[in-house]
């Protein structure tokens, strides 16, 4: 099971990938100078650094050596001058290499959730929302550090690393020889260190995943574990986890324990090789010892650059694998094609008709057969069906949620495909079973932001289909928060909630999917009554559970395993003694008793 | 402090451990202050007096001193750091354990995720206390003192003098340090905003496509991005400006040294080699300065953590063993007896059973019918005492349900709840879940009586085929017959199954129902079931409606007093009727 985990855990590409840094460098384009200055100035304040050293030693050599102290005030006025320097450009180095990062994964971000609200429904059927979830969020996340660290602290750690060569080699190529030996260690060291260090925290990821998804699941299942009586035994499996996760953190602090020491020894080493080899030549009067005094600083001071460089890798390996997910999303192209040349109406009466339609999410499972049927407008048609018989495949393919397979679908006499999304979905007001409130306040999600619908019609609105009673009582009424989902409201308000939304926008033609769940008598009075209100006005297909959508309907459609088995008014489908008639004694017959 | 105090015992369980690192500490940091002495006098020594011989002495003295500062710095890690983990993990136990023993009641008022925030988080940031806080600080303590006396005997005028920015730092890292956590904070806050802004849009999608809101939905998103930008913005100007500051009262210090000891060189009262020590030990000092603040952040939020921790470890269990238990119960028989049994989810809760009276005799099979929220299931969950009830009484065999031992108690007891939950193992591993050792037999013999040996048959690799995200997914019909089978396979006396076969198709359900006629003999069961079909063999059926029992008798019985469950009857005839239509 182990070896099964480690193979999902984070599979790692490269660190760099041309294709991948091209494409994502387009979005550093409008930032481009930001870019430039930024790189410009670390060249220059990666100087400002290695000069200090090279300072001191004028002190020491020349300054002190001659008594000079006009100088000695010199060289310090010097060093301030390059410490203030280097401090106020390390300031705005960082504040805009940051602020070039921010701005590119805005830039980013928002392209990608704009392409992500464009995409086809069947796109947020096939994939998990929690995944598309991450690929605006923590994937975008992990480009940051690319853009405001990584590209950037590569040129600037670089640049160090020359000027201090620079600053060696011009003093004393025998000593910078001998100091850089250490160099090569330091680097294996570093890298094997990295190499290390890596594994092991892959380790402990590893591990930390597994605790994490004990933990959730046995807090999700936690009665199955309490009425097994399984306490002690799982007492002692989440002590195996825990103590995998334990050994895991303590093998990287063993790598930690060794590498800090070990640089610091290697530090030591390349100062007691200046000391010895350096101290020589100061014997023989080849070395000043200024320059030793340089030499013991610039030792201190390549430690970090190499360090810094090591760490790079992991910050590029990972920005890669991010941005490759990110792009994958960005290539898809799963959308409901827009006509070419939309036919445009202004106004529509409302004239629904279907020919000959199939329809199959996946390829020859049909779950719509050869549909007929036509809607005069301002007709109220219900549809009714067993579970399965297709009814809510209707709504998808009218909305273009789905294109179907075969035949056409009409509004007023034009195929729907002919015209834009948005015009048809304009004309068309889907209220669905499973109300879905976003946070915001009631009006927001009544009048859903909509800059045309004013608060007057919202509360227009919400009073005719009798929402207002119960927001009144609110205690902050129409600006009330809605949480979660509405958590706080009950069924039956949320489904008034979304009635009044959809009478706000006012559209020709309404789909309504009635809810079938269990309210209070009360609110099934309320709700009835919303609904008639509904109705009026407008061409209206119902998926009907309540008896008195049904009888007031002027059609019934009765839908039976994808296809239609019976169309007509309730009287005469009644009579026909078929499948709406069974239908209506198992499901609404019992409503019947309630009212009377 | 007061929360982080009760960290007591475990610091005492490691204490050997502990105080071993906290001489490991002494020994490294002396080997570590010896290093600038070595090239002070090495230094001086060539200022004046030059010898090949000693200069090399002192090059070894240099890599010895380090030598000897790494290995025990080495141990100090192997010990302080490791002995933090050993807390961690321990802590982390004591957590699970207790919250494992918590009632359901404490589940249903906080979310999955919030218990994981505090196994995660708070349990993280408690650690960063024991381990790296109290090494730093008592690692910085030491090598501050031994620097300062080191540096004092060189020269007290210059230690003095560029000693003086350095507390700065401490209460620039202090202070900056709580205004860049508060900083962050408000960044992580952010960025959970639009991580639900995300989620919600991405799950009302149809919503917004419906009503063309995705512009607007565009610019919202837009507009929050923007926030984080601002947000994270905020940081980094306190940031940029933190690192340049910390260097800059670092340098001024070194600046001081350069001047006053260089024209102390020049008077001859310092050699250059003392002026190149106090440089190194400035270095040395800047860290600790740095730690100084920055431990202190970390345990103001260790204490904020370990508090929200003492919370939920203080959290009574309130479903265990008390003085009312009678351990000498081992065994049950399998009578159950509701007497006047009233229940409610909490105090001021309307009570979702009344005046339950119910009798069901060892060895007969009770079922039970009732529209979703009547307290079908609430009145079995209170026989394995998932639930205490609030008033009248329950009793197994004649004691009250609270004198059994819980574990004598759920040991007999074979519940298969509403919906299934299988765990991410084995599918014997999770049949056999109610076992304490692993018998084949009894896997096989329970696959068999709930029919699901044939599916596992089809597996790829049978029993031992791995469930959930890493492996297979069951269908909704496969989990509940799993879920019966691990039910079967402690061999209860008292079986109740909760609605277990609402996704098992028909024909299978008449053929599991056969099986367990005979497992059944013997035996107690209670079945709530919507199915006629399910239920009507039982020896008695009861119907409930809003936590009352409103009919009861047999099958022909009920029929006869046409009420409810006559008219669930009449209904669920005319629906397959239907299902067979074509």
């Amino acid at each position: 099971m182990a070896q099964n985990y480690k193979q999902d855990d984070e599979i790692l590409g490269k660190a760099y990938d041309a294709k991948l840094m091209k494409r994502l460098l387009k979005f550093v384009r409008p930032y481009k100078k930001y870019m430039v200055y930024a790189i410009l100035l670390n060249i220059v304040v990666a100087v400002l650094g290695p000069v200090r050293p090279y300072l001191t030693k004028i002190a020491v050599d020349h300054s002190i050596a001659n008594r000079d102290y006009s100088g000695l005030l010199l060289v310090t006025i010097l060093l301030l001058a390059s410490l203030v320097l280097q401090a106020v450009i390390q300031y705005f180095l960082t504040y805009y290499t940051q602020y070039l990062g921010q701005k590119t994964i805005l830039d980013i971000r928002t392209k990608l959730f704009s392409h992500i609200q464009k995409l086809a429904a069947s796109f947020f059927d096939k994939t998990p929302i929690g995944r598309i979830v991450t690929r605006v969020t923590n994937d975008i996340e992990s480009l940051n550090e690319l853009f405001s660290s990584g590209i950037i602290m590569i040129f600037s750690d670089i640049f160090i690393i020359i000027w201090i060569l620079v600053f060696m080699f011009f003093m004393d190529l025998n000593l910078s020889l001998v100091t850089l030996s250490v160099i090569p260690v330091l680097m294996y060291g570093t890298f094997l260190f990295r190499k290390k260090v890596r594994d092991a925290f892959r380790d402990v990821r590893f591990h930390l995943a597994r605790l994490n998804s004990y933990m959730q699941e046995h807090v999700t299942g936690i009665s199955v574990v309490q009425i097994f009586n399984k306490e002690e035994d799982e007492k002692k499996s989440f002590a195996e986890i825990n103590k995998d996760h334990k050994i895991a953190n303590v093998n990287s602090i063993f790598y930690y324990a060794v590498f800090y020491p070990a640089v610091e020894l290697i530090s030591a080493i390349a100062i007691g090789l200046i000391i010895w080899y350096g101290g020589g030549e100061v014997i023989q009067s080849t070395l000043t010892l200024g320059t030793l005094f340089a030499f013991l600083q610039y030792t201190e001071m390549f430690f970090r650059p190499i360090r810094d460089l090591s760490e790079k890798y992991n910050i590029m390996q990972t920005a890669m694998a991010s941005s490759e997910r990110i792009f994958k999303l960005l290539d898809n192209n799963t959308f409901i094609p827009e006509a070419a040349n939309p036919v445009k109406l202004p106004k529509i009466k409302g004239k629904i008709e279907f020919r000959n339609v199939c329809f199959a999410y996946s390829q020859d499972n049909y779950v719509l057969k050869n549909i007929n049927f036509l809607i005069i407008p301002g007709e109220t048609v219900a549809i009714v069906g067993a579970t399965g018989a297709g009814k809510t495949s209707i709504i998808n393919i009218l909305t273009r949620f789905y294109d179907i397979n075969r035949g056409q679908i009409l509004l007023d006499d034009v195929d729907i495909r002919e015209l834009t999304k948005n015009d048809l979905r304009r004309f068309i007001s889907v209220v669905l079973q499973d109300v879905f409130l976003f946070s915001g306040t009631i009006k927001s999600n009544i009048g859903m932001n909509h800059p045309d619908i004013s608060d007057n019609q919202i509360i227009e609105a919400a009073k005719l289909v009798g929402a207002d009673k119960f927001i009144e009582q609110l205690p902050g009424k129409y600006d009330e928060d809605v949480k979660e989902r509405g958590a706080t409201l009950s069924v039956g308000q949320k489904q008034l909630i979304s009635f009044a939304r959809a009478l706000a926008f006012n559209p020709q033609i309404l789909i309504l999917d009635e809810a079938t769940s269990s309210v209070d008598t009360e609110t099934e009075l309320i709700i009835r009554e919303a609904i008639q209100k509904l109705l009026v006005g407008r061409t209206a297909i119902v998926i009907a559970h309540r008896l008195s959508t049904i009888q007031n309907s002027d059609k019934i459609i009765v839908m039976h395993k994808g296809e239609i088995k019976e169309i007509g008014t309730h009287q005469e489908l009644l009579a026909l003694k078929g499948i709406y008639f069974k239908l209506y004694q198992l499901q609404y017959k019992d409503q019947e008793i309630a009212i009377s | 402090m007061n929360h982080l105090y009760s960290l007591k015992k475990y610091f005492l369980k490691y204490k050997s451990k502990l105080l071993f690192g906290v001489v490991f500490i002494f020994l490294s940091s002396v080997g570590y202050v010896y290093i600038p002495v070595a090239i002070k006098d090495a230094i001086n020594e060539l200022q004046t007096t030059m010898s090949y011989s000693t200069i090399l002495s002192y090059a070894l003295l240099i890599v010895g001193s380090s030598l000897i500062s790494g290995i025990f710095r080495f141990y100090i890690r192997q010990t302080i750091i490791v002995v933090s983990r050993e807390i961690e993990y321990d802590l982390r136990r004591d957590f699970w354990e207790h919250i494992q023993k918590l009632p359901l009641k404490y589940f249903q008022n906080t979310s999955t995720g919030n218990i994981m925030a505090h196994a995660t988080n708070d349990i993280n940031a408690v650690r960063m206390f024991i381990g790296p806080a109290v090494m730093y600080s008592i690692d910085t303590l030491i090598r501050f003192i031994m620097v300062i006396a080191i540096m004092a005997s060189i020269s007290l005028e210059v230690t003095l003098y560029s000693l003086l920015p350095l507390p700065i730092l401490s209460i620039l890292v202090y202070k900056v340090g709580k205004k860049i956590h508060e900083r962050f904070t408000a960044i992580q806050e952010k960025f959970s905003e639009l991580t639900t802004k995300a989620q919600e849009n991405f799950s009302g999608i149809r919503v917004i496509k419906s009503y063309l809101r995705e512009d607007f939905e565009i610019e919202a998103f837009t507009q929050l991005s923007k926030e984080y930008l601002h947000k994270n913005m905020r940081l980094v100007k306190i940031q940029a400006l933190f690192q340049p500051i910390l260097f800059l009262i670092t340098g001024i210090s070194v600046i001081i040294v350069v001047w006053m000891g260089g024209l102390k060189v020049i008077s001859g009262e310092l050699l250059l080699g003392d002026i190149t020590a106090i440089i190194i030990y400035l270095g040395m000092l800047t860290w600790p300065m740095i730690a100084f603040g920055w431990v202190i952040n970390i345990i103001q939020q260790a204490e904020a953590s370990m508090k929200r921790l003492s919370i939920i470890l203080s959290e009574r269990f309130e479903i265990e063993d008390s003085k009312e238990t009678n351990y000498a119960i081992k065994d049950l028989y399998g009578d159950i007896e509701f007497r006047n049994v009233t229940f409610s989810y909490g105090k001021h809760l309307k009570p979702v059973l009344k005046g339950i009276n119910l009798k069901i005799p060892r060895g007969t099979t009770l079922a039970i019918m009732g529209g979703t929220g009547s307290g079908k299931s609430t009145l079995i969950n209170l026989i394995p005492r998932l639930y205490d009830l609030s008033d009248g009484e329950l009793l197994i065999d004649g004691h009250p349900v609270k004198s059994i031992p819980l574990s004598a108690l759920r040991k007999n007891i074979g519940l298969v709840q509403q919906e299934s939950f299988l765990f991410s193992d084995t599918i014997e591993n999770n049949l056999a879940y109610g076992l304490h050792s692993f018998n084949e037999s009894a896997v096989k013999n329970a696959s068999r009586i709930a029919r699901f040996d044939i599916d596992v048959r089809d597996f790829p690799s049978g029993y031992k085929t791995i469930l959930g995200e890493r492996g297979i997914t069951l269908s909704g019909g496969q989990k509940q017959r799993a879920s019966l089978a691990r039910a079967l396979v402690i061999d209860p006396k008292i079986l109740i199954l909760d609605d277990s076969f609402s996704a098992v198709d028909t024909h299978t359900e008449e053929e599991i129902l056969i099986n367990l006629r005979e497992f059944m003999k013997n035996r107690t069961s209670i079945i709530i079931s919507h199915r006629v079909s399910t239920v009507k063999d039982a020896d008695k059926i009861i119907y409930i409606e809003n936590g009352k029992i409103i009919e009861e008798g047999t099958h022909y019985e009920l029929l006869a007093l046409n009420g409810k469950y006559a008219e669930v009857h009449y209904k669920q005839m005319l629906e397959k009727e239907l299902m067979e239509l074509n």
